[in-house]
């Protein structure tokens, strides 16, 4: 059965974030005529100039609401888009913006700007799955193009994306990589963080970073307690949980449990 | 290890002519080599790139690289890798659907694997691959991909002349020694300069093999030195399973409230089930092109540890960690002697060593084990 035309309608949209993970879609290069040959890009200020108001089948949203207008836009683009799926840290979590949320917004707003009493600003930066409903949810900071790339296949042909929430460990132990943890006493969140990436850091021997946030079921308490025992001191560990995930509820619990 | 009277003696440029007969008759040898701070299972081809005098302190959660004070090439313990990476590799596609003129095409994936020769597989590790037959051959739906790997494999054996502090295969009655499954078996005999290996067949292929080498018959000196170097190991192993009806003891105490405590420290991160050279569990991934024009299914390692694994209509039956942890070490231990008629376990202590907190499973038995002994908590 071939597809019938016309193609499904995307839209990507920006909300508080760097823009990487838009990125990631033009990152695709070799792909990306074909997914523009899949949909129809009907919106995406990043890649094109041209916007075609009106409603959208996919809406990719990528960043976090941080603002009373951001609050109010994610609505109008939810209502406009059958499907939304979040893209990174910043829509699923809140982002490395979501430091914010453990400290007053007045100092900031105060240290940073000359007249901050021009700023219209929201305390907290949130997910977008806070404000409105989201339909999938693909992690990352940022987010693979490769993920990227099957979750628009799985939604063209309406399955269910492969896109595992299993532990950065098993992905470790699928490439074959000596675990830097237990070989090196390296700390690493490997063991409490959402597949994704293709345990990108500890391939290079570095530790995992979180970038993908917390797998299913974690265990924050069990490897804080063997972070310690590898030397990583209270206030690091406070650090290693409060990156680009520090608001998913997994990190945050652990890294506030580090504060008192 | 039998008193084998056809054994011969050879010496390491003897072991570097065995890589280069293997080579020779088609085989790709695959042995311990060093790499990112540990000993893992890769490509060789001269001896010079085997471990030589390195050696490794293993405990739970914990491997350290040691130099040793000789040369010996296989002076070490169990690493990372297992046998299972080759012989049931992590990911293998197995077929591709094709849009043609709308009609759907099913094309299998060729599956054409080298042929393997192993170095240096220890006894443990013979132990495990009897049990993967058993899981994967045996029945109406043997697994062609593991009996095309597995069946065309050549295997040299290794009895242990270095027992890890993890290891326990004397306890699960799995090693330190060779007993069969092997085409050659190696005993690594180091005294001063004196520096050579026993060797003797334990197939035709094996036979044939050996008869390339420069070797010497071995003399009752030799024999000596190998069965001590197997009593050595024997006496230096760092964990042992406690030994009692493990099967009916875990299946009694299924509420036992240290599964639970077991569970605050378990990450369910898959490594145990990952390094376990037993483990066979696999999921199925499919995915699709952007133009729905191809389709790929196949086939990937998976663990009890996670929820997908689980999951069927409704949900994940096992949410918790206690629920998955008590899943996996029950199987192991007492349901599979159920299914396959052995345990699925062999001691080699991997799951203790790669398990980033340490969780041991001897340690987990004897718990439950000395707690019912002593009549049980309140």
């Amino acid at each position: 059965m071939a597809r019938s035309d016309p193609k499904p309608r995307l839209g990507v949209w920006k909300f508080a974030s760097c823009d990487g993970c838009q990125l990631s879609l033009l990152d695709c290069e070799d792909e990306l005529l074909r997914v523009a040959g899949a949909v129809d890009i009907a919106y995406f200020p990043e890649a094109t100039r041209s916007e075609v108001r009106g409603t959208y089948d996919l809406a990719l949203v990528e960043g976090s609401i941080t603002t009373p207008h951001d609050a109010e836009r994610i609505r109008d683009v939810r209502r406009r888009s059958r499907t939304l799926v979040t893209i990174g840290a910043c829509a699923t979590a809140g982002g490395i913006q979501a430091l914010r949320n453990f400290a007053d917004i007045d100092d900031f707003m105060a240290a940073v700007y000359a007249h901050p009493e021009y700023i219209e600003t929201l305390s907290t930066s949130t997910p977008i799955a806070d404000h409105v409903t989201v339909d999938f949810e693909l992690r990352g900071c940022p987010i693979s193009k490769q993920q990227l790339l099957e979750v628009v296949s799985a939604y063209l042909c309406g399955r269910q994306p492969v896109t595992p929430a299993h532990s950065v460990c098993l992905d470790c132990k699928l490439r074959g990589n000596v675990c830097v943890m237990v070989a090196h006493g390296t700390p690493c969140l490997g063991p409490m963080t959402h597949s994704g990436c293709n345990a990108l850091c500890p391939s290079y021997n570095r530790g995992c970073y979180g970038c993908y946030g917390p797998k299913e079921n974690p265990n924050a308490l069990a490897l804080s307690e063997r972070l310690d025992q590898l030397g990583m001191g209270r206030a690091e560990r406070l650090r290693f949980y409060r990156t680009f995930n520090a608001w998913a509820e997994p990190f945050r619990e652990e890294s506030e449990r580090h504060e008192s | 290890m039998d008193d084998n009277e056809d054994a011969s003696v050879i010496t390491p440029d003897g072991l570097q002519c065995l890589l280069d007969v293997l080579t020779a008759r088609g085989y790709e040898v695959i042995g311990p080599r060093l790499r990112d701070q540990a000993i893992v299972y890769d490509a060789l081809s001269g001896i010079e790139e085997l471990p030589v005098g390195w050696t490794d302190e293993q405990d739970g959660g914990h491997y350290r690289l040691k130099r040793r004070s000789d040369e010996a090439l296989f002076g070490y313990a169990v690493g990372p890798h297992s046998w299972k990476r080759f012989l049931h590799p992590p990911r293998i596609p197995l077929w591709q659907a094709v849009r043609d003129d709308g009609q759907m095409r099913f094309v299998p994936v060729r599956d054409e694997p080298p042929r393997y020769a192993f170095l240096g597989v220890r006894a443990c590790e013979l132990a495990a691959m009897d049990i993967q037959d058993r899981v994967l051959l045996q029945g109406h739906y043997a697994d062609p991909h593991y009996q095309s790997r597995r069946k065309r494999a050549f295997l040299v054996a290794l009895n242990c002349s270095e027992a890890g502090g993890t290891c326990f295969c004397d306890s699960m009655n799995t090693g330190p020694d060779v007993r069969e499954g092997y085409d050659l078996v190696l005993t690594e005999l180091l005294d001063g300069e004196d520096h050579a290996f026993l060797v003797c067949s334990g197939s035709e292929e094996g036979e044939a093999v050996l008869a390339e080498l420069p070797q010497e018959p071995a003399t009752e000196a030799h024999l000596v030195a190998a069965r001590a170097v197997v009593e050595r190991t024997r006496s230096n192993m760092g964990r042992s399973m406690p030994q009692t009806a493990i099967p009916a003891l875990l299946m009694d105490n299924l509420e036992h409230p240290r599964w639970a405590e077991v569970a605050d420290r378990c990450l369910s991160c898959a490594n145990c089930t990952m390094v376990c050279p037993t483990c066979f569990c696999t999921t199925m991934e499919d995915t699709s092109d952007l133009e729905g024009a191809t389709a790929e299914r196949s086939q990937r390692w998976d663990s009890c540890f996670t929820s997908d694994f689980s999951y069927i209509h409704g949900g994940s039956v096992r949410t918790s960690t206690r629920s998955r942890y008590r899943q996996w070490m029950t199987h192991k231990l007492a349901t599979w002697v159920d299914q396959f008629g052995t345990s699925g376990c062999v001691g080699c202590g991997r799951c203790v060593t790669w398990c980033p907190v340490g969780i041991d499973i001897t340690e987990e038995v004897r718990a439950i084990h000395d707690d019912v002994s002593s009549g049980g908590r309140e």
